[in-house]
């Protein structure tokens, strides 16, 4: 059933897609997840704080990023942030922003509403009675934070977090919309020019697929090495 | 002699639900006092208060003459100077023993790391656990987690220690082991609260015994005469209750 496939075409094609496609997916979804991480954990904070000044905002954009498409959202953002960027600075002109930092700023700022919610919940995993017992030690709320419950609710989450990397790591294909040149743009490129579409599309969903359950594989194995003893 | 504590009417409420009516103590330096009475009666709330880690509405409460219940009085600071032993270890499960001992020194009251580390090591020493420096919490006996927990408390070097509870949670066989280094604490003259109803460590070490029942202090007596004549009908009942075993 193979035989009139012509595999070749991604033997010859592996340079372009590697070099150029795969760089750009794993960057976006390293940094992305870096960035999602830290804002979406000062978002948990923030909800968790019992100040409405700070709760209400912070629900609000979770909520408003996850009631969004987000390929709306990477659409809307590479045309806002230029403007976004000449308001802030001032400037006459609309700032240059490459595709790239626009896919970075827009994943960032998207994933920060998820990783915000399994934040939010690891935090409240860790009980009231370490908190007491940080307070009762005389520690302020930054060292109460800092040292006892992020690093516990963190470890926690560890699995659930990198599972959303998982979803975020697939969800840098929908860079498309922007034609940036994602691996799975890279791949469609060579599909079009050569005609040979199928075996393209498959070798990409391979390619997907092994990096995704590899990648599910090694959240197990890190579960079970940084796992609190109880 | 000066109180060390000072308890004076204090009152709190859950909602419309008053947990504390109006309790009046106090506490001076190396007095050991033992608070008992059945559950719900509010000790744990009582000395809680006395740290501030529970709020409270009325009434005033004073630590070596700094107000608690003062919003211009620096909580963190008061507390470092306060030890507090829970009744479920609360150590902290991602750091090893001697960790558990020596960050609190470190971010509270600034120590070197070679300062704290040798201090925590003495002080394992002390609850006789210097072996299991580098265990981590959740490797320990619930019984060894507690006296860890004391000693981490003792580390911070404070002025009294507060007990909820201390030996509730853990497994009969374990509750000595404790219970002696509370004792040997109480004789190197440590001010001490101490909620328990371990009546056999009251009668060894305590000077006073506070009864509550319903938010109430029903009795506060010195040791020997709560258990030879109570005067409360309550503490009475609660008493033959418990020591008839």
């Amino acid at each position: 059933m193979f035989s009139h496939f012509d595999f070749d075409v991604i033997i010859r094609s592996l340079p372009y897609l590697f070099y150029q496609g795969i760089t750009f997916t794993v960057l976006l979804t390293a940094l992305a997840t870096l960035g999602g991480i830290v804002l979406g954990t000062l978002l948990a904070l923030m909800r968790l704080s019992g100040f409405a000044l700070l709760t209400v905002p912070a629900a609000a954009y979770v909520n408003l990023m996850r009631s969004v498409p987000f390929v709306l959202m990477i659409f809307w953002f590479y045309f806002l942030v230029p403007y976004i960027g000449q308001w802030v600075t001032f400037s006459s002109r609309p700032m240059q922003v490459g595709a790239f930092a626009s896919c970075l700023v827009t994943f960032t700022l998207f994933e920060a509403a998820f990783f915000c919610e399994i934040m939010r919940a690891g935090i409240q995993s860790i009980s009231r009675g370490q908190v007491a017992a940080a307070q009762a030690l005389g520690m302020t709320y930054p060292t109460v934070m800092g040292y006892i419950v992020l690093p516990q609710a963190f470890r926690n989450m560890v699995p659930v977090l990198l599972t959303q990397t998982i979803v975020l790591f697939q969800d840098t294909s929908l860079v498309y919309v922007i034609s940036v040149t994602d691996f799975l743009g890279a791949a469609s490129k060579v599909a079009q020019r050569d005609g040979r579409l199928v075996e393209m599309y498959l070798f990409a969903a391979v390619v997907y697929f092994v990096i995704s359950l590899a990648a599910s594989r090694v959240v197990g194995l890190l579960q079970r090495h940084i796992a609190i003893i109880r | 002699m000066s109180a060390m504590i000072e308890i004076a009417d204090l009152s709190k409420w859950y909602g419309p639900t008053q947990v504390l009516k109006d309790c009046s103590a106090q506490v001076a330096k190396g007095e050991v006092v033992v608070v008992c009475g059945p559950s719900g009666s509010g000790k744990s709330t009582l000395i809680k208060c006395v740290n501030g880690l529970e709020p409270f509405q009325a009434g005033r409460i004073s630590v070596d003459g700094i107000s608690v219940g003062d919003p211009k009085t620096n909580l963190p600071k008061l507390r470092a100077r306060i030890g507090m032993v829970f009744q479920h270890f609360e150590l902290f499960p991602h750091l090893s023993v001697i960790r558990n001992l020596t960050l609190p020194q470190i971010k509270v009251l600034h120590r070197d790391a070679d300062e704290a580390e040798e201090k925590g090591t003495r002080l394992l020493d002390r609850v006789g656990l210097a072996a299991y420096a580098g265990k981590f919490p959740g490797q320990l006996s619930g019984g060894q987690q507690q006296r860890v927990a004391i000693a981490r408390a003792l580390a911070m070097e404070p002025i009294a220690m507060l007990f909820d509870e201390p030996t509730s949670a853990l497994d009969p066989e374990m509750i000595q082991e404790v219970l002696d280094v509370m004792v040997a604490l109480a004789r190197d003259g440590m001010t001490m609260i101490v909620v328990t109803h371990e009546m056999g460590f009251a009668r060894k070490v305590a000077h006073r015994v506070v009864f509550m029942d319903q938010g109430e202090i029903v009795e506060d007596a010195p040791t020997a005469d709560f258990f030879v004549k109570p005067h409360s009908g309550r503490a009475q009942l609660f008493l033959s209750k418990i020591l008839q075993h």
